[in-house]
């Protein structure tokens, strides 16, 4: 008796749970590891915000899953001199309220970037170069620049246009409210609660065609193991930035798959040449300070890099999710050498080296780093300062909260730290600008530089690249600026962060190098 | 009586002065805001924009003397990276946290005060050992990972309670609430009972020794020997005497679960505001953080004075007009 009732509730919930599946099929929810902090798509210069945006709102430009730049709202756009951009725009697209679009909204969107109040972090950064912008007719706009603009396609799939009928008069809070969040995208704004979800619904008259889903709900998921705890239970059909120690087990799980890609974001490690004096908490085996800075010494660098077996730590420490790097992007993207391999790891050369620098003994130093801001950032210093004793270097780790970490890096209180790059511009010549160029913050060079690094041949390439239009002869010159700076061990590149998602079976995700979770790359596998 | 409130209220307002100072200099001494909210790729121009348009750019004492001119005006300033009054985000969830504290503080007193007694009244029998063996887990097992465990059993395996989130809510007086519906119930279930399983430890303890103690009190005997039925004597007699302590931790935890649920909102993603508050630490969102804290310790200033006014209904001998009062 009691089995035939248990047999009997278990079909009636069976069934009850198809029924469930049947009716909502064209729905979709999806794990997040990172709030959004706003829905006006010039609030906040932050990844999580853009990619979330990029459903609701639409750029000029945009860019595949390679970041390679692909028409969106312009269907082409070329220099006409070196101050001069034409854009032609795509005709028949229309805003979420039925309103067309026109130059006239991009042009309203240009004017009100930089005039967002109280924005903690500008879009005005991808605007400013432009001094002047001329509409000839509603489907052709020009843009000029004071001086030549290379990054200008490039930044411009970062700025979304928004409806000028709409935008005229809108504060944040009208987007946060959704009243003013009416864009062009495949998505239109259903509701957003910060820090906890965000509903959009399809734009069944998009003009890039229909979308598999009805409704995405996006769920903000901090906490890694919630994370998984949702995917596992069916709350949710995907999630982003899968930890490392739930790999294996996912990846045995027949109703579970994995989808990774290489990112854009390079780990790498910053050693402070400001002065010739020591750098902080380095020091002879004694605790004394040593009498000059080891790290303006290009042998000493070189040591510290091929001292790091960067395969050990991919395949052991990130599981195999992440791929050794000897430059500042993966090799696919524009302006990166082929040139340059990853260094070889080579404890005895590196041991050579250093006795020629004049350490044969090696010395001391401290490894800072950041604690959760980067995938398994601590497990990464621990096993860098492993490698460090190998050649003699005794290396302690310390990592800070981010809040702290970087705070304290920006004012060159640490010698040798680990930190994090993302390209969001996809090509190399902006990284090499922010991070190796010198600091000159007021000129837009090197403001990212914590290292100090300063080489005046270094400082004419990136120069030179960075105001030739002529895209070929760009790359030609960005590369042979990387092939320099790395030669000269400028920085040590330890790996690219893989970006990894998992899904429920049926479903599957075209991953992305920009780390966005995006559901227009969501579909049923059938 | 009303003395005794005006002099908690000046108390109060300068305590929380005090806390806000504190706060301040605190999050202020932690690291730079801008650090975290401007991209990394901004230049020099960037940085002071936003530092100015944020009220950085200025010195300490100056950014403190504007808040405390706005906060005399009910303004506690605006978040740094919502842009949003800091005191609408935390309003906004307030509800949240307090129905997620009040369920676990019920759940921790009716569960936890009748076993307790059952364990005081009968200290050597298995019922009372059992109940006191699982007060230990309850009070050493971490909270993160029972939560954990919670999900891998009710929703990963069986499938009955949702892993995350706060269900539908009702809007009751102005206030949505969520333990109205059956969904919002079903969401609230396992963060109430995550949170409340310390309190239902401390409550079995609190209650077993206080009735151990009483039992053996004269007046128990008496009304014993005068004929009281049991039932009476425990309910009435027994527990009235050995409220008072439980009445103070229940006022305490009650104010901790409120401002500190950090580990269970993060692990259950309830939007509440230990969530808030963490996550604007880890920003180093100053405006919430402070207004947060200054919502904290009006609601531990308001619980504590509760707690103070059940004394003097549960003991006659206490007077809240306190020295004057005795000295008569």
């Amino acid at each position: 008796m009691l089995r035939m009732f248990r047999i009997a509730a278990l079909f009636l919930f069976a069934s009850l749970a198809a029924l469930g599946a049947l009716g909502r099929d064209r729905e979709v929810a999806i794990g997040l590891q990172a709030p959004v902090t706003s829905i006006d798509p010039h609030y906040h210069n932050l990844s999580p915000n853009n990619g979330m945006l990029l459903h609701i709102f639409e750029p000029l430009i945009r860019r595949d899953p390679d970041m390679k730049l692909t028409p969106c709202l312009a269907t082409s756009w070329k220099a006409l001199d070196d101050l001069t951009w034409e854009f032609k725009l795509r005709r028949n697209v229309r805003f979420h309220d039925g309103s067309p679009f026109t130059a006239e909204d991009v042009a309203f969107t240009l004017k009100r970037v930089p005039n967002v109040p109280n924005s903690p972090s500008s879009f005005a950064t991808f605007t400013k170069p432009i001094v002047d912008v001329k509409i000839v007719d509603p489907y052709t706009i020009i843009f000029k620049t004071a001086t030549p603009h290379v990054l200008l396609p490039s930044d411009m799939a970062a700025v979304y246009i928004v409806s000028k009928k709409n935008g005229e008069h809108a504060a944040t809070e009208d987007y946060n409210s959704g009243k003013a969040a009416i864009g062009t995208g495949p998505y239109k704004f259903k509701e957003y609660v910060p820090n906890s979800r965000i509903v959009l619904t399809a734009n069944y008259g998009y003009w890039g065609g229909e979308q598999p889903w009805d409704q995405v709900t996006f769920k903000i998921l901090t906490n890694p193991a919630a994370r998984v705890a949702a995917l596992l239970s069916g709350d949710v059909q995907m999630i982003e930035s899968v930890p490392t120690s739930d790999f294996t087990q996912i990846a045995k799980d027949r109703r579970f798959q994995l989808t990774d890609k290489v990112s854009n974001r390079v780990i790498y490690v910053h050693l402070l040449q400001e002065s010739d004096k020591c750098p902080p908490y380095v020091t002879d085996k004694a605790g004394n300070p040593l009498p000059k800075n080891p790290f303006r010494d290009p042998r000493v660098r070189k040591a510290l890099s091929i001292a790091i077996d960067r395969d050990a730590i991919a395949k052991r420490i990130m599981e195999g999710k992440a791929v050794p790097a000897g430059q500042l992007l993966p090799d696919f993207f524009f302006g990166t050498s082929k040139k340059i391999k990853p260094p070889k790891y080579d404890p005895q050369q590196a041991k050579k080296l250093l006795a020629e620098a004049g350490y044969p003994d090696g010395f001391s130093l401290t490894i800072f780093g950041p604690n959760g801001r980067y995938i398994n950032d601590v497990k990464v210093a621990q096993a860098i300062a492993q490698f460090y004793s190998r050649i003699g270097i005794e290396a302690k780790v310390q990592t800070l909260p981010s809040s702290v970490y970087f705070t304290r890096a920006s004012k060159l209180e640490f010698g040798y730290m680990l930190l994090g790059w993302g390209t969001e511009s996809g090509e190399q010549g902006s990284s090499l600008r922010s991070l190796l160029a010198t600091h000159d913050p007021a000129k837009g060079m090197g403001v990212t530089n914590r290292a100090r690094y300063s080489n005046p041949a270094l400082d004419k390439l990136i120069d030179e690249a960075m105001s030739t239009l002529d895209d070929r002869k760009r790359e030609a010159l960005i590369q042979e600026a990387a092939e320099l700076a790395m030669g000269d061990t400028a920085l040590i590149p330890i790996h690219y962060e893989v970006s990894t998602w998992a899904t429920a079976a049926g479903y599957r995700y075209t991953p992305r190098t920009d780390q966005y979770t995006l559901a227009m790359d969501l579909r049923p596998a059938r | 009586m009303l003395a005794y409130a005006f002099r908690r209220l000046g108390q109060s307002v300068i305590v929380l002065a005090a806390m806000s100072l504190l706060v301040f200099v605190g999050v202020y001494a932690i690291g730079n805001p801008i650090e975290l909210l401007v991209n990394p790729e901004a230049d020099d121009t960037e940085r002071a924009r936003a530092a100015a348009a944020l009220g950085l750019d200025k010195p300490l004492w100056v950014q403190y003397g504007t808040f405390l001119v706005r906060a005399a005006h009910g303004d506690l300033g605006n978040s740094f990276v919502y842009n949003v009054p800091a005191i609408h985000l935390i309003v906004e969830r307030l509800p949240a946290t307090l129905e997620l504290a009040l369920a676990a503080t019920l759940l921790g007193i009716l569960i936890g005060i009748p076993l307790g007694l059952v364990a005081g009244l009968k200290p050597h029998s298995w019922v009372g050992r059992g109940i006191m063996a699982g007060s230990i887990l309850g009070f050493s097992l971490p909270t993160f990972w029972v939560g954990l465990v919670l999900i891998m059993v009710f929703s990963v395996q069986l499938g009955w309670l949702p892993p995350n989130g706060r269900g539908a809510t009702v809007t009751l007086a102005g206030i949505p609430v969520s333990f109205l519906t059956w969904d919002g119930l079903k969401h609230l279930a396992m963060p109430a009972l995550n949170l409340a399983l310390l309190r239902l430890a401390l409550m079995i303890r609190l209650t077993r020794a206080g009735t151990r103690e009483a039992i053996l009190q004269d007046y128990v005997k008496f009304a014993r020997a005068k004929g009281l039925t049991m039932r009476r004597v425990i309910g009435v007699h027994v527990l009235k005497n050995i409220m008072i302590p439980i009445v103070t931790v229940i006022g305490l935890e009650l104010g901790s679960v409120i401002a500190f649920a950090i580990v269970t909102e993060s692990i259950f993603a309830w939007p509440g505001t230990g969530k808030l508050l963490i996550d604007s630490i880890n920003q180093l969102d100053r405006p919430v953080v402070v207004a947060f804290l200054m919502v904290v310790v009006t609601l531990c200033v308001g619980i504590n004075f509760v707690v103070d006014v059940l004394y003097s209904l549960l003991d006659p001998r206490v007077r809240l007009g306190g020295a004057p009062a005795a000295a008569h």
